[in-house]
């Protein structure tokens, strides 16, 4: 009989229980440690720590044993323990020029001051499953020699790698990055985004929004749905320091160092009546290496300079309100998934109304056949 | 609002949230209730601040959408997130919450959010209207009047009446500031021109203070008349969208109608199930697959007090005890 709803209490506990069960899986199997996550699901920990808007691989590694490897779960567990994180204050800018790459590449340039650096990538490799994995190989001890590596910086020691934006910008090029004031900078998850947004919280939101739905978005562009021309100007992964300026110090200190991947898109702009033709610029920022995340991230946040730029807005990804709104994965598994939620008394008086529609529609029906 | 003036516990720092030190944090596992590992009722006392201050240029602007710097929580976005916010923002020490989804007290979202509260405060909960100083809500209100020291806070999903009618949020905050509700009307009287009737049945619009049109959160058009004059404050909480909006006591709401077709609520030809009464908002409850109906009432304190105070329904009588 009537039960439905009763015992909603001990439902959630066993639920809870059995969630913990699966989370572990068979037992004989040896439980997977956070260094490991952080040490060899290392992009998983980038993109949870990059949409989950934190600095922390443990946090992260956590979040995905938590999570059973679902990120969007894990991304939401990182989201909410950074609501809980006390406010330091702001950090300089990053430089990134001064970043100790791993990886560098251009598009726009066959060779350049600092090189073409590939670094760990995906890229070409033929993606053929690699049977000789499945084996686990042996855990070697820290004395046991590192698998040899050619052509790392260590050979020749870092040589300087301007950003090949800014050589562009030497020749006047490219359009002028004219830096906003640094005390007006916003954040969105202390002030709620207001429409139009300007390019700094446009950027933070891109930042933390869902790789797969800017990846379509950025993939949409390129496919006609407002159209940009870019070219990958510049991709680059590595560590940058971070420095804060403490109040009672009054100069800058160095805090720690994160990896970032960063995305220089650069596009061809017609020009218009008040700026001489030009290339413009798109950009993107990820913690960790996410390079997927941050070329999208790049080819967006030029589509949405289009008010800026004077462009007619055409496309999806053009509209701000449309992007803005939506990227954040978070908010949208949550809305989407909440329709597991009851929803009895709305559907109770629909019922009502449509067997009331019915009723109305039979007479009608009746009246007309007599 | 007398709950929420003095903040009256001060933050016990997360320290021991901190995930580098040994025991990797609070997890949801050790649920040390109104444990120390967060603030009293989770959100930071800026936080709570912020939301207060939101609150209050809510209820001085009867029915306008307020944006806030909606948190995170460790809920889904979705289930209720405005509505816990603003409750932690509100809540003491010394408040009685209950919570209800649908009306009820034991479905599984609104146990779950009640047991973040009895951890994160540890506060005393009920599920007694008359005894509770603030309610948190989704999609009912209930059917026992409230009164001036009660609080009831709505879980908001879409604040906005017009969202429907018009996406863009540049657009709809234009229309309300100069109270272009134009869009709306048209909308009720092509319903009324196609169906002869008004077909919103929940999330049904209201005029509040004679000035914006709100929506009041997806309860059933039922719920809206008391609205109207409510002595107990009505809280309003989209933690999504980021909007929070109010209804002080005893202010006016009216849903929109027209003069030759007013408002008017659903009726049922049939009363309670369990209790026999005629005057609630009644849930259909499947009782076979050959067609087997049976209604009851969707506020089960409602019902299980008619009860026992002797009211019997038909089931009930024929010895169908739920």
């Amino acid at each position: 009989m009537y039960v439905a709803v009763k015992g909603g209490e001990k439902a959630i506990a066993g639920a809870h229980a059995l969630l913990a069960k699966a989370r572990r899986g068979d037992r004989a199997l040896p439980e997977l440690s956070l260094e490991q996550i952080a040490e060899q699901l290392g992009l998983a920990v980038d993109r949870v720590m990059t949409e989950g808007s934190l600095y922390d691989r443990r946090a992260a590694a956590l979040a995905i044993k938590q999570a059973r490897g679902d990120l969007i779960e894990a991304i939401f567990l990182l989201r909410a323990y950074r609501t809980t994180r006390p406010r330091f204050g702001n950090s300089l800018p990053l430089d990134t020029a001064e970043m100790r790459t791993e990886r560098r590449i251009s598009a726009t340039f066959k060779d350049l001051p600092g090189g073409q650096v590939l670094g760990p990538t995906f890229d070409y490799t033929h993606r053929l499953l690699d049977f000789g994995l499945a084996e686990a190989e042996p855990a070697q001890g820290a004395d046991s020699p590192a698998l040899p590596v050619e052509g790392s910086e260590s050979q020749d020691g870092p040589e300087a790698m301007p950003r090949v934006v800014d050589l562009l910008d030497h020749d006047g090029l490219i359009e002028r990055e004219a830096p906003a004031d640094e005390e007006s900078v916003g954040d969105l998850t202390r002030e709620p985004l207001a429409f139009p947004a300007e390019r700094d919280l446009r950027l933070q939101n891109l930042a933390r929004g869902d790789e797969g739905f800017l990846l379509g978005l950025a993939y949409s562009t390129q496919r006609g749905y407002g159209r940009t021309h870019p070219f990958a100007g510049e991709i680059r992964f590595g560590t940058v320091s971070v420095e804060l300026v403490p109040e009672e110090l009054g100069f800058a200190i160095e805090i720690g160092e994160i990896a970032v991947t960063e995305c220089q898109m650069v596009n061809q702009f017609k020009g218009s009546a008040k700026e001489p033709p030009q290339f413009t610029r798109g950009y993107g920022l990820t913690f960790g290496h996410c390079e997927r995340k941050a070329m999208a991230m790049a080819l967006v946040d030029r589509s949405l300079r289009c008010r800026e730029l004077g462009e007619p807005v055409e496309a999806p990804c053009q509209d701000e309100e449309f992007v803005l709104s939506h990227s954040d994965n978070v908010q949208a598994t949550g809305f989407v998934e909440h329709l597991k939620l009851p929803h009895y008394v709305d559907f109770q008086s629909e019922l009502e109304l449509v067997r009331k529609m019915r009723a109305s529609h039979e007479r009608n029906r009746a009246d007309s056949s007599d | 609002m007398n709950e929420t003036a003095p903040i009256r516990r001060t933050s016990a720092l997360p320290e021991s949230g901190d995930l580098h030190s040994d025991g990797v944090g609070a997890t949801a596992s050790d649920a040390t209730a109104a444990d120390g590992a967060y603030n009293f009722a989770f959100l930071d006392e800026q936080t709570k601040r912020m939301i207060r201050r939101a609150l209050l240029k809510a209820v001085a602007i009867p029915g306008y959408q307020v944006p806030f710097a909606s948190r995170e929580m460790p809920m889904p976005y979705g289930w209720g997130t405005g509505g816990v916010q603003v409750t932690a923002a509100i809540i003491g020490p010394e408040d009685i919450l209950k919570v209800i989804d649908q009306g009820a007290d034991d479905t599984t979202n609104a146990v779950s959010i009640r047991q973040f509260f009895v951890r994160t405060t540890g506060v005393e909960t009920t599920t007694e209207t008359g005894d509770a100083t603030i309610i948190q809500t989704r999609h009912r209100v209930p059917e026992q009047p409230l009164q001036e020291d009660q609080i009831l806070v709505y879980q908001v999903p879409i604040p906005e009446p017009l969202r429907f009618l018009e996406p863009r949020e540049t657009e709809t905050r234009t229309m309300h500031a100069l109270r272009d509700y134009g869009l709306m009307h048209v909308k009720l009287y092509e319903d009324i021109a196609k169906h002869g009737h008004i077909a919103t049945t929940y999330a049904y619009p209201v005029l509040v203070n004679g000035h914006y049109v709100m929506d009041p959160s997806p309860t059933p058009k039922f719920d809206n008349p008391k609205m109207h004059e409510m002595a107990a404050l009505q809280l309003f909480g989209a933690g999504r969208e980021k909007r929070i909006y109010a209804i002080p006591p005893h202010t006016k709401v009216k849903s929109l109608d027209f003069e030759d077709h007013p408002f008017e609520v659903q009726r049922w030809s049939s009363c309670c199930a369990l209790c026999g009464a005629t005057d609630s908002f009644l849930d259909e409850i499947v009782t076979d697959d050959r067609g087997g109906r049976m209604f009851v009432c969707s506020d089960t304190h409602y019902c299980e007090t008619r009860r026992a105070a002797g009211h019997v329904g038909l089931a009930a009588a024929q010895g169908a005890e739920p």
